[in-house]
């Protein structure tokens, strides 16, 4: 979908975990903090932190300094179950808000929502957040924190941090070009460790309708990332994307591969999480593009959703990918 | 192989299932079974020598040693488990510190400490067997099993 008026990214910010600041783009990142629990008494009130501290790193950034801000919508989503983390950072901010759940891909899907409120005109200005947190991720989908087990190579490490971005309908910064709204996919994948493959088809499925919608082609962007394959799952989503006669080459990244030195940290195949794509966009690329070095920018976050449930149940994991075109 | 819009979904799915399994890095299966075998060894080692420790110390038999070693292995795993040590050795470890009581020590004192936040009763309590309790159940319930079949083996005999 092509928005009429372009909403602008006014104001964004990324803050990141212990892990996170030791890989490749730890210098890019506007706070990090030195530990998991961030001073906090538990994960998810660590997880809660890290979101209200990068909304207030954002709105600073937008020039918005008035409590509450002066936004009309706070969209913010995170895993943990009945979105406690969103919620509770929700109360802090103190707008109207919506929570919204796409798994990992919470991250482009608030970017679309706010930037079709303020294309639509119902709002002037909305702040987006999601985050995750390694340690809260892993004891609501996998086991406590201290059990000593071996993971496989394709597993994946859940990212620890948070992103936020003001949007605004006017002033200075990227511009949101295009969404393309992402079909629920499920390929038959079942492993909860092996995320990446289980989304590598939804994110080939939504870059090919954004192609197939706007008419370009993969080299009018400069990059396209994908938010949390890892490096398996990038491998599998360019041999998708190539049986279907689409070709992913040098201009396209996984946040999730950016994120770490996978040959150095211990993160297995990489990262996973909302807090992937969007401490990679908000730390990095945007700033990639404030610099110069970027201009046209596809991001596509790729979400999974699973819960743990459904998986003991049996099932396959149904995923999801939302693409946002970002121009300078 | 083609995974192209216009194929079948099922011909899509088992298509791409088998690009996925064919190309799933496989698991170090050499390394981590070398591995197992050297710090499996390692814990009976130990164990072994903490039973002798314990003959001596409480002048009891061999046999009669087992159950303070137990006791004694199963604290050392937990004390790893909580300063943060046991998940890092087991990453290299593997089945070598899963198999042996360790890994049922660690099992049950990471999934206490973790809870421990949902307080007493809710955390530690009901959540403390969240991992070890199907080792519990099943460890039952083949107990039962094999008791049985020795009864009617005797009656038989």
């Amino acid at each position: 979908m092509r928005l009429e008026q372009p909403p602008v990214i006014v104001g964004a910010a990324a803050v990141a975990g212990p892990v996170e600041a030791q890989g490749p783009l730890g210098h890019e990142f506007d706070q990090t903090y030195p530990d998991l629990t961030i001073g906090q008494t538990s994960f998810e009130k660590a997880e809660r932190q890290m979101m209200i501290d990068a909304c207030n790193l954002a709105l600073k950034r937008a020039g918005i300094e008035e409590k509450p801000p002066a936004v009309d919508y706070f969209l913010a989503g995170d895993l943990l179950n009945q979105l406690i983390t969103a919620s509770f950072s929700g109360l802090e901010v103190g707008v109207p808000m919506y929570g919204l759940y796409g798994a990992c891909s919470t991250f482009s899907e608030a970017l679309a929502i706010g930037a079709k409120l303020i294309d639509g005109g119902f709002a002037d200005r909305v702040l987006c957040a999601v985050s995750s947190h390694n340690g809260a991720a892993e004891r609501q989908y996998r086991y406590p924190t201290e059990y000593g087990s071996q993971k496989k190579p394709y597993a994946q490490h859940t990212v620890t941090g948070a992103g936020a971005v003001v949007l605004a309908a006017g002033g200075e910064g990227p511009r949101i070009t295009y969404c393309t709204t992402g079909k629920v996919v499920d390929f038959g994948i079942a492993d909860p460790f092996n995320q990446g493959a289980a989304m590598a088809p939804a994110a080939v499925d939504t870059i090919e309708a954004h192609l197939k919608d706007t008419g370009r082609s993969v080299d009018y962007y400069d990059l396209i990332v994908t938010g949390d394959l890892a490096s398996f799952g990038y491998k599998m989503a360019v041999r998708l994307a190539a049986e279907r006669n689409l070709t992913l080459g040098q201009n396209y990244r996984d946040c999730g591969v950016m994120v770490y030195d996978l040959s150095r940290q211990n993160v297995n195949a990489g990262g996973s999480g909302c807090a992937s794509s969007a401490i990679v966009t908000c730390g990095h690329l945007l700033k990639e593009m404030a610099r110069g070095r970027l201009r046209r920018l596809l991001v596509v976050s790729t979400g999974s959703l699973f819960s743990p449930t459904s998986f003991q149940q049996g099932e396959s994991i149904p995923t999801i990918a939302h693409a946002v075109a970002l121009e300078a | 192989m083609t995974i192209r819009e216009g194929t079948s979904q099922p011909t899509q799915r088992s298509l791409y299932k088998q690009m996925v399994a064919r190309s799933e890095p496989a698991p170090p299966k050499l390394r981590n079974a070398v591995m197992a075998f050297v710090s499996g060894g390692l814990v009976c080692t130990l164990g072994e020598g903490i039973t002798d420790f314990w003959e001596r110390v409480l002048r009891i038999s061999h046999k009669q040693a087992a159950d303070p070693t137990v006791v004694t292995l199963v604290f050392l795993a937990s004390l790893l488990t909580g300063l943060g040590y046991f998940d890092k050795l087991a990453r290299h470890a593997g089945a070598g510190l899963a198999v042996p009581v360790t890994g049922f020590a660690n099992a049950m004192t990471a999934s206490a400490m973790e809870f421990k936040r949902e307080g007493l009763v809710f955390g530690i309590g009901g959540r403390m067997f969240q991992l070890a309790g199907a080792v519990i159940v099943y460890g039952v319930v083949t107990a039962f099993a094999v008791g049985i079949a020795t009864g009617i083996a005797r009656l038989v005999r």
